[in-house]
């Protein structure tokens, strides 16, 4: 067996082994009123810190791309609308792969 | 009385014809597109893998086990730009991380047990914890979280083939790919901005990511955005308390 295979078993059950920790808490602690606020405000911290480290972050180093910005301000629109994830996926691909054309 | 409907009050309504619930179609409407966006975006990650250096098999084989597309993505990443093993394993464990926070309210819906508890875990992902966090009920909240979880499993997985074998053949940037994850990201982070604090929360969370990217390993930005949450949290607060409806 390669290394490469052992790195991707290695990684691959770690991860399952993340989300396996995060469903077995038991009730009383999920149950407890600030677990279930903070809960609600989890997915809103990590999304929007993903956001920002998708468009702003490569390998440690700020970086930009003004036509992905453009494709996500575009999406951004399309959800300001009342768009779908579908609709405002195809959105900010497609100006994104727009303006590099030009 | 027949015995029948004496026999059928007794029977819990549920059992013999579950109710529609109003935001079904709805919720479905978009798993089906976060599917679809899902197998855009694993046709992408097939194609980055085998170019890092993956097999066909090694591609597949981490869409279907790992089944987190930041962590892959920071995996492959790693490689490909010359990193060493241990540097990309870790991006991907850090990354992997708040999918552990993700159980906290994927489990307050689901309440699994047994099997179904291991299965539920592998689907514990942005995409699923935000629709299922994003129904206002908690039986609308488990179907959002089983169809979208299958729906973008299976497409993941299918999407991360058909790169892998199309390979180096396309060319992910010319398609505007670059701006799939933080398109979609926003979409799932979107609707949850008008719950109390929501918008704070979001706020705060990214610009501790952003003044932290030049400072730590890719991950820990994401994984101290956290932090955010939990602070916000942990302060009481009387209009969330007069809300809280789930």
């Amino acid at each position: 067996m390669t290394t490469l295979w052992i790195a991707i078993i290695v990684a691959s059950l770690g991860c399952y082994g993340l989300k396996l920790a995060g469903v077995s808490l038991p009730a009383p602690v999920l149950n407890h009123p600030r677990v279930q606020r903070i809960s609600g405000l989890l997915p809103v911290a990590m999304l929007a810190a993903l956001v920002v480290t998708d468009l702003f972050g490569a390998n440690g180093h700020y970086t930009a791309d003004w036509h992905t910005l453009a494709g996500v301000g575009a999406g951004a629109i399309a959800l300001r609308f009342g768009r779908s994830p579908l609709i405002v996926f195809l959105v900010a691909i497609a100006v994104t792969a727009l303006t590099q054309l030009i | 009385m027949s015995t029948f409907t004496a026999l059928r009050s007794r029977i819990p309504a549920a059992v013999i014809a579950p109710e529609p619930f109003a935001e079904r179609a709805a919720i479905t409407r978009a798993a089906a597109g976060i599917g679809l966006y899902a197998g855009a975006f694993g046709v992408t990650f097939g194609a980055v893998a085998v170019r890092a250096g993956l097999s066909v098999t090694q591609a597949v084989a981490m869409s279907a086990v790992m089944f987190t597309g930041a962590s892959q993505f920071a995996l492959v990443g790693v490689l490909a730009t010359g990193g060493t093993l241990l540097a990309g394993v870790s991006a991907a464990l850090l990354l992997g991380l708040r999918n552990a926070f993700y159980g906290i309210p994927v489990t307050r819906i689901l309440r699994p047990r047994g099997e179904r508890r291991a299965l539920a875990a592998q689907f514990v992902i942005d995409e699923t914890t935000a629709m299922a966090v994003a129904q206002p009920a908690p039986r609308a909240g488990r179907y959002a979280f089983w169809a979208t979880g299958g729906a973008l499993f299976t497409l993941w997985v299918l999407g991360t083939l058909a790169g892998a074998l199309i390979g180096g053949e396309i060319n992910t940037s010319a398609l505007g790919l670059n701006a799939a994850a933080p398109a979609i990201f926003l979409a799932l982070l979107w609707p949850q901005l008008s719950q109390a604090r929501g918008a704070a929360v979001a706020l705060g969370a990214a610009v501790v990511a952003l003044v932290l990217i030049p400072l730590v390993p890719a991950g820990l930005p994401i994984v101290a955005a956290a932090a955010v949450a939990i602070l916000a949290g942990l302060l009481p607060d009387r209009r969330h308390e007069k809300n809280q409806g789930r």
